[in-house]
């Protein structure tokens, strides 16, 4: 028996768990290394930074926070760029979850971005003036429904029980029809496609969405008309960290403000090895049909 | 004991070996989390209740300034940090946790059955408390009694808010759908069902008829020929917004005529349907890449999180 035939052989019977290592390998050597990555912007992704770079100052954004910690991977890097973008232009923001499990992501973003970063200096962003908790409200799709028409009917109080009639930041704010963009990193149901269906179709509410990669064929068919912009999985994620890097160097070009960044560097290489596995999968494939043609 | 095994029982050990040499050699230390104290001030307005942060130079000392102190995560070499035993037995658990459903990878085991186990039990405990409070409490209770809530629960309820007793009506509905426990009651569970099924079938039929059929049609009809208009106030062919244009009416029809059953696919409805097929395929093939890429970003947060916040290996 030759050589050649003895490691096909073995390819044959390989145990997947080596598979899995050299995948482990793959995503664990870049991150050790401090591997990221840099992408040129979609037209999907830079319509929606062009968005909110145009909308003047004080503009109102409703940020719904729609996924929970299956999705954050892909999904919170998303979520806080978009924040960080909107306090940079001193945009109002609504923060606002349909998922019950989206509450305490929606809390970190508002830690690490609002708080954290624009909570201090000459003009802070400041709770119930600058911004809002709006928290979970429930009932899923019908939840967006009532937003739209009602905000006070769906959620009467803010995420601290405070009587959103007493806040200053939603003085003659009545509905979502109010807002002059509406973003949300979602993930399933409800979600992105709702959001369409409920509220930027119907009321002409300009709607720009954040997506799992899985998710972004559904979306895609939305995009431009009904959707402003959009920005799928890590790969969009990293390129608007991309942009806002660009616009807005000081800090944002730190690499420990680009989560999506940093991903994307191990994506890269995860990537290599599974098309250099799904080239080795068919030449195995290609060499055993021959084997066995040669050999009757 | 195979060769298979062997080798990866080796690997096990020379993973634990590294983690305990690691423990006990490294600066960072494994796992120890920090935060540093922030002192806060603010003023409590009178007329909403919440606390506005204290001007920039203004008195912390003056008249009606509230103080308290908050923690943030923080470097070890960070001045003022200070070691936080509470977070560092929460990241230590979730490493534990993240490798016992790794542990899956090698097969089927107790470790993983347990997290999975973890996981159901928490995820229907949070759902219960969380639906409890923001449906229950901050939905009906404040509608139905605003004293009550403004005493027991939310004391921001307004004083002047009156009971709307129509909110009576979906609690009844709420509490119908238990009656499914008892079989002699049982019928009257289907109201509340009808009713959901009804408001669902009837919001959902028109919002999708309008966003995903009629306003989908207007964007498949596109100029197959697109001009552009070029700096001298002249028209340009957009050669690629115009093969863009025409990749998605092709797409569209193929993909229609391969669900169109009254005619028998052959010819050259066979041929068109036969496109429709290759861009069926092309369409799983991307969903199926990206969701691949989505579980390795998983992955990525995962190993992230146990290189840079668990083993200290990494800053990120």
């Amino acid at each position: 028996m030759s050589s050649s035939v003895t490691l096909l052989d073995r390819l044959n019977v390989l145990d997947r768990r080596w598979i899995f290592l050299a995948m482990a390998l793959a995503v664990a050597a870049p991150i050790l290394l401090g591997i990221g990555s840099d992408e040129s912007p979609s037209p999907p992704t830079k319509r929606l930074f062009d968005r909110l770079e145009e909308l003047p100052e004080g503009s109102r954004i409703l940020m719904a926070i729609d996924f929970d910690p299956n999705s954050a991977a892909e999904l919170s890097p998303m979520a806080l760029a978009f924040t960080r973008h909107c306090c940079l232009r001193r945009h109002k923001i609504y923060f606002v979850t349909t998922w019950g499990t989206g509450v305490p992501l929606l809390d970190a973003t508002i830690k690490t971005v609002v708080q954290s970063e624009f909570g201090r200096g000459d003009r802070p962003y400041q709770y119930g003036i600058d911004y809002v908790n709006l928290g979970f409200v429930a009932g899923d799709a019908v939840a967006i429904s009532q937003l739209t028409s009602d905000i006070r009917k769906a959620r009467s109080q803010d995420m601290q029980g405070t009587s959103l009639d007493s806040l200053p930041v939603m003085n003659d704010v009545v509905s979502l029809q109010d807002m002059q963009l509406l973003i949300t990193p979602s993930a399933g149901f409800p979600g992105a496609k709702e959001w369409v269906q409920y509220a930027g179709t119907p009321y002409k509410i300009p709607l720009a969405a954040g997506c799992t990669g899985v998710q972004s064929t559904q979306l895609f068919p939305y995009y431009p008309d009904q959707l402003v912009g959009l920005v799928t999985g890590i790969r969009g994620a990293n390129e608007y960290e991309s942009m806002l890097a660009s616009k807005y160097p000081v800090p944002y070009a730190e690499m420990s403000k680009r989560p999506a960044s940093l991903r994307g560097g191990p994506q890269r290489w995860a990537h290599r090895l599974m098309i250099s596995l799904i080239v080795l999968g068919n030449a195995i494939h290609f060499a055993n049909r021959y084997r066995r043609s040669s050999h009757s | 004991m195979n060769r298979e095994t062997t080798i990866w029982t080796l690997l096990f050990i020379v993973g634990g070996l590294s983690l305990a040499y690691h423990v006990q050699s490294s600066e960072r230390g494994v796992g120890q989390q920090f935060v540093t104290p922030v002192e806060i001030a603010g003023r409590v307005d009178s007329a909403t209740g919440v606390i506005i942060p204290l001007a920039v130079g203004e008195s912390r000392e003056g008249e009606g300034v509230i103080k308290g102190v908050r923690y943030d995560k923080a470097r070890r070499e960070t001045p003022q940090a200070v070691y936080s035993l509470s977070r560092t037995i929460g990241v230590w658990v979730a490493a534990i946790l993240t490798l016992c459903v790794f542990s899956y990878l090698y097969r089927d085991n107790p470790f993983y059955k347990l997290v999975e186990s973890i996981i159901v039990g928490v995820s229907a405990g949070y759902w219960i408390v969380q639906y409890g409070w923001t449906v229950l409490v901050s939905k009906v209770l404040v509608k139905l009694s605003p004293d009550l809530a403004r005493y027991a629960f939310l004391p921001e309820t307004p004083v002047d808010a009156k009971p709307e007793y129509l909110y009576l009506i979906p609690v009844i509905l709420g509490c119908l759908i238990f009656c499914r426990l008892i079989p002699k009651a049982a019928w009257l569970g289907r109201w509340p069902l009808a009713f959901i099924v009804g408001t669902t079938a009837g919001l959902k039929l028109i919002l999708f008829l309008n966003a995903d059929f009629v306003r989908q049609i207007r964007s498949t009809i596109l100029p197959l020929v697109v001009l552009s208009t070029n700096t001298s106030g002249g028209s340009d062919f957009d050669w690629k917004q115009s093969i863009q244009n025409l990749v998605i009416v092709v797409s569209v029809l193929s993909s229609l005529t391969y669900f169109y059953f009254s005619v028998e696919h052959k010819g050259w409805v066979g041929r068109i349907s036969r496109v429709g097929i290759w861009v069926l395929m092309i369409s799983f093939g991307a969903s199926f890449a990206l969701t691949v890429m989505g579980r390795i970003t998983l992955l990525t947060m995962r190993l992230q999180f146990l290189f840079d916040d668990w083993l200290g290996l990494v800053r990120m």
